[in-house]
């Protein structure tokens, strides 16, 4: 029994080195949830898409439960994600903020033209400032922020109805009791 | 003892003219731009580009990482020190943006593990040539 053992421990490692690697190799560490969770959204102080003289501070996120989506007009996938962001707008439940990330405020502003303005306010963000605060590595991502201005939700990547329904409507619910 | 009290006068003199100077004074000293440049690059290759595979902050074109990059040698002329800098970096993308994986309770056993590996290596070759010894 020992001595057989002993025979397989080569393949029995051989199957250990395979699970240790299968594990630590699928995990994509830039997926990694956000560790700005439960933090305070980080002070800003930046200029609206329509705008270029206007501040818009971090206050505008007190007192109430705010979306903040992260887009640009050189961003295919938003174009896909912007009917969702139509529909929830539709739903009166948050602020809608935009973060413009990147962008020439023309060709912003032409996109929203082209695809309608889900968007209470508009930031303009044209040198990644608001975007390294957040972490943000890619567009679209979409945050949610409680009353106190805390980051409660992070999205990467395009948010679909299934997501509105299941995971960000139930938490702005429960959002809701909380204050 | 005239002289000491001279020194005194002196030095409230200064004192007082120069305290409220102070306040006005810029809080972050003056660096040079080639000294921003420099360490800008310092801690550019211990930032990792998020959008790339494997590529530090300094090496990469990637517009996020030249956009980084800006903010790195915005914040050295701030006074933030290159720490300062890279922490700031880490509480906003985690361990992930650093490209050296920093030692800490969740990854010891990756610094641990070639030391152990090579330890493992060496008692199974004792054991083996002792073995043919016998």
């Amino acid at each position: 029994m020992l001595k057989a053992l002993k025979g397989l421990s080569p393949l029995i490692i051989f199957i250990g080195f395979i699970a240790f690697l299968a594990f630590g190799l699928s995990r994509d560490p830039a997926k990694l949830d956000s560790i700005l969770i439960d933090q305070p959204f980080p002070d800003f102080s930046l200029t609206t898409l329509d705008n270029p003289d206007a501040q818009v501070t971090h206050e505008i996120l007190n007192g109430q439960i705010s979306l903040v989506n992260v887009f640009g007009s050189w961003c295919v996938a938003c174009v896909q994600e912007h009917p969702n962001l139509m529909q929830i707008d539709q739903t009166g439940r948050v602020q809608m903020i935009g973060i413009n990330w990147r962008d020439d405020r023309d060709k912003g502003r032409k996109w929203l033209n082209r695809y309608g303005d889900p968007y209470d306010v508009i930031l303009f963000d044209g040198d990644s400032q608001m975007a390294v605060d957040l972490g943000v590595t890619g567009a679209p991502e979409t945050f949610i922020v409680d009353q106190a201005g805390r980051i409660r939700y992070k999205h990467i990547g395009i948010v679909t109805a299934d997501d509105w329904r299941n995971t960000i409507l139930p938490l702005i619910n429960r959002l809701e009791t909380e204050a | 003892m005239i002289r000491q009290g001279l020194t005194a006068i002196i030095l409230s003199v200064f004192i007082t003219f120069s305290a409220p100077a102070q306040e006005t004074m810029p809080e972050a000293p003056i660096i040079s731009e080639q000294e921003i440049e420099k360490r800008a690059r310092v801690v550019g290759r211990a930032l990792r580009c998020v959008v790339c595979q494997n590529q530090s902050i300094e090496d990469s074109n990637a517009s996020l990482a030249e956009d980084m990059r800006t903010l790195v040698r915005a914040r050295i002329r701030d006074g933030q020190t290159n720490e300062e800098v890279i922490d700031y970096m880490q509480s906003r993308y985690g361990d992930f943006v650093l490209l050296e994986p920093p030692v800490q309770t969740n990854t010891y056993l990756l610094w641990a593990a070639p030391f152990l590996l090579l330890l493992a290596g060496l008692a199974w070759f004792m054991r083996l040539s002792r073995r043919k010894q016998s």
